[in-house]
């Protein structure tokens, strides 16, 4: 009896979580550990020989692969200023869309909208914006800012990306800030104004050390998404000019599935993989201590 | 009396300001729109003005040329069948990890939790090797069966964290009153999920229906390209040719966009209640 019901406690642990482990085990699991293995190989992905060359793959990344320090520089560039960007612009809808205002709904949509649009596709839309559409206004208005050779220079071609990035991800965080501050409690923004705090007092005494768990949410998000950037930049400048905007993301590709030396490209995710590892852990270790609890 | 006229004015200031911000974040779309509708003289001439007449020939023209309706069909169905599944094992998964927490199911759950810092791009190049020996590759279900795997992760998660607050109390009750483990997850479990199961669909749904990267390693035939694999070989052909590349990436643009406006609603409180528990 007993051993029955021991046999049925393990079918039905299969039952449910098998298949999510199975799954998980097939396509990133396994991967991921080949990944590892194969780090350390020179292998072109086609034939069956890899050949086991120890540490050369990660000394050639760290010491000769210059493309690859770019990308990381490039990379790393443009997080922060996405980071930065995004947050901010994401907090001030927020803060705007919290007012009484008639038209918050519509605005919203809005905000929210060029979220829903994969970066593939925003990349195309804003080379054409980019190239034709600010033609056309600096033909119109003069002003330098449209008459720029946007995707044609590495400094401008930068800002495109970071515009793209920040038009795209602010919407998102707009809707987690809007969540947040509609959960600080308006008896403390009250009590705060009786006591004779002014606005800016108010925001960054109370409201802002209570929202700090949206911040790190926030905060996590576009780093995530601008540090494995590769649909918008592929789509917008395919790297270029000059492989002056190429990221990371685009580098390990290209390496693996055009230049076909997978285990290079392999060590380069590998070491790509430790770096985002380490980056998200210090920084929610870092936000959450500045959260505070109510 | 003052001071409520002095409130309006700052809210209508406002009110002024978010809508000039709104203007700047539709001009982008304008543009598209507007010049997919233009012959190629027209729209070479003088992008910012409204069209003359509305020209639908490049819409006529891409819509074959792109496969536009075979692209969408295959973007429909990987988005549901990923989706389906998804929902399914990862709540039958998340459910036995809070309910049965032995050593073998808490290890499990850190490594879902811990993969979910793991870049796609750290793996894509073994899970290429994978699939090809298992199958997987070029083909709808191999894709699929990879949404499997990736969204497993953060889907257990989420879900994870919703079953804890279900209170004990409900299922004991029916499984006294007979019912099987299976019967109770079904029954009872299963329709209580259903915030956390709509947050779950249009989280994966963003994701899955706008990826370009894993299709793109995965699907190899032109006809099972999906939106932004059809929409990007489509661009690779007519790259100056902006009258059609601008009415295939309105067509392409326009599916999720309905849906978004039809589920606004959802899609809202969905990324409100997915972000809490990042």
């Amino acid at each position: 009896m007993k051993n029955n019901k021991g046999m049925a406690g393990l079918f039905q642990q299969w039952v449910f979580v098998g298949p999510a482990l199975i799954f998980f085990t097939l396509i990133v699991l396994i991967p991921f550990l080949m990944s590892i293995y194969y780090s350390f190989t020179e292998w072109n992905g086609v034939t069956t020989t890899v050949k086991f060359n120890g540490l050369s793959n990660f000394k050639h990344i760290l010491l000769n692969d210059e493309d690859y320090r770019n990308a990381f520089w490039f990379t790393t560039r443009l997080t922060v200023t996405n980071v930065i960007l995004t947050n901010a612009v994401g907090f001030l809808l927020a803060l705007l869309l919290t007012q009484a205002l008639k038209t918050r709904n519509v605005l919203r949509t809005i905000f929210f909208m060029p979220n829903v649009i994969g970066g593939l596709l925003l990349g195309f839309i804003w080379q054409f914006i980019f190239v034709k559409g600010f033609a056309t206004l600096g033909d119109l208005t003069h002003l330098a800012f449209f008459e720029l050779p946007w995707l044609g220079d590495a400094p401008t071609a930068f800002w495109a990306i970071v515009i793209v990035s920040v038009w795209q991800g602010s919407g998102y965080l707009m809707i987690i800030y809007i969540a947040a501050l509609s959960n600080v409690p308006k008896d403390m923004v009250e009590a705060a104004y009786i006591d004779g705090a002014t606005r800016t007092q108010v925001l960054r005494n109370i409201i802002i050390p209570l929202i700090m768990p949206a911040v790190t949410v926030c905060l996590f998000l576009t780093i995530s998404w601008s540090f494995k950037i590769f649909d918008l930049n592929f789509s917008l400048t395919k790297g270029g000019p000059f492989n002056s905007t190429e990221s990371v993301s685009i580098n390990i590709y290209q390496e693996a599935f055009r230049n076909n030396n997978y285990g290079l490209g392999t060590a380069k995710a590998f070491v790509f993989f430790i770096v985002v590892a380490i980056i998200s852990t210090i920084q929610v270790m870092y936000t959450k201590r500045k959260e505070v609890e109510v | 009396m003052d001071a409520v006229k002095k409130y309006s004015g700052r809210l209508f200031t406002l009110e002024v300001l978010g809508i000039i911000i709104a203007l700047l974040f539709l001009i982008p779309f304008y543009f598209v729109i507007v010049n997919s509708l233009k012959t190629f003289p027209e729209l070479a001439a003088n992008t910012a003005k409204l069209p003359k007449s509305l020209y639908l020939d490049s819409y006529v023209k891409v819509w074959t040329i792109m496969k536009f309706p075979s692209a969408f069909l295959n973007s429909l169905i990987i988005t549901v069948v990923s989706n389906v599944g998804l929902v399914v094992i990862s709540s039958l998964a998340a459910y036995r990890m809070v309910r049965k927490p032995s050593k073998f199911n808490n290890l499990v759950f850190l490594a879902f939790v811990a993969a979910m810092v793991i870049p796609f791009q750290s793996i894509m190049i073994p899970l290429v090797r994978v699939a090809g020996q298992i199958g997987l590759m070029d083909s709808k279900l191999g894709l699929i069966i990879c949404y499997f795997g990736f969204g497993v992760s953060l889907n257990v998660f989420l879900y994870h964290g919703f079953i804890k607050s279900i209170p004990l109390e409900i299922e004991e009750s029916a499984t006294v009153d007979g019912s099987s483990p299976y019967g109770v997850f079904w029954r009872i479990i299963f329709p209580l999920l259903k915030p956390m199961s709509t947050t779950v669909v249009i989280l994966n749904s963003l994701w899955i229906w706008n990826d370009y990267l894993l299709p793109s390693l995965v699907l190899n035939s032109p006809e099972l390209r999906t939106i932004p694999l059809a929409t990007f070989s489509f661009f690779g052909q007519y790259t100056k040719q902006w009258d059609l590349a601008l009415a295939g990436l309105t067509l392409g643009v326009l599916p999720i966009v309905i849906f978004f406006l039809a589920m606004q609603k959802h899609i809202v409180e969905g990324i409100t209640a997915g972000s809490v528990k990042g």
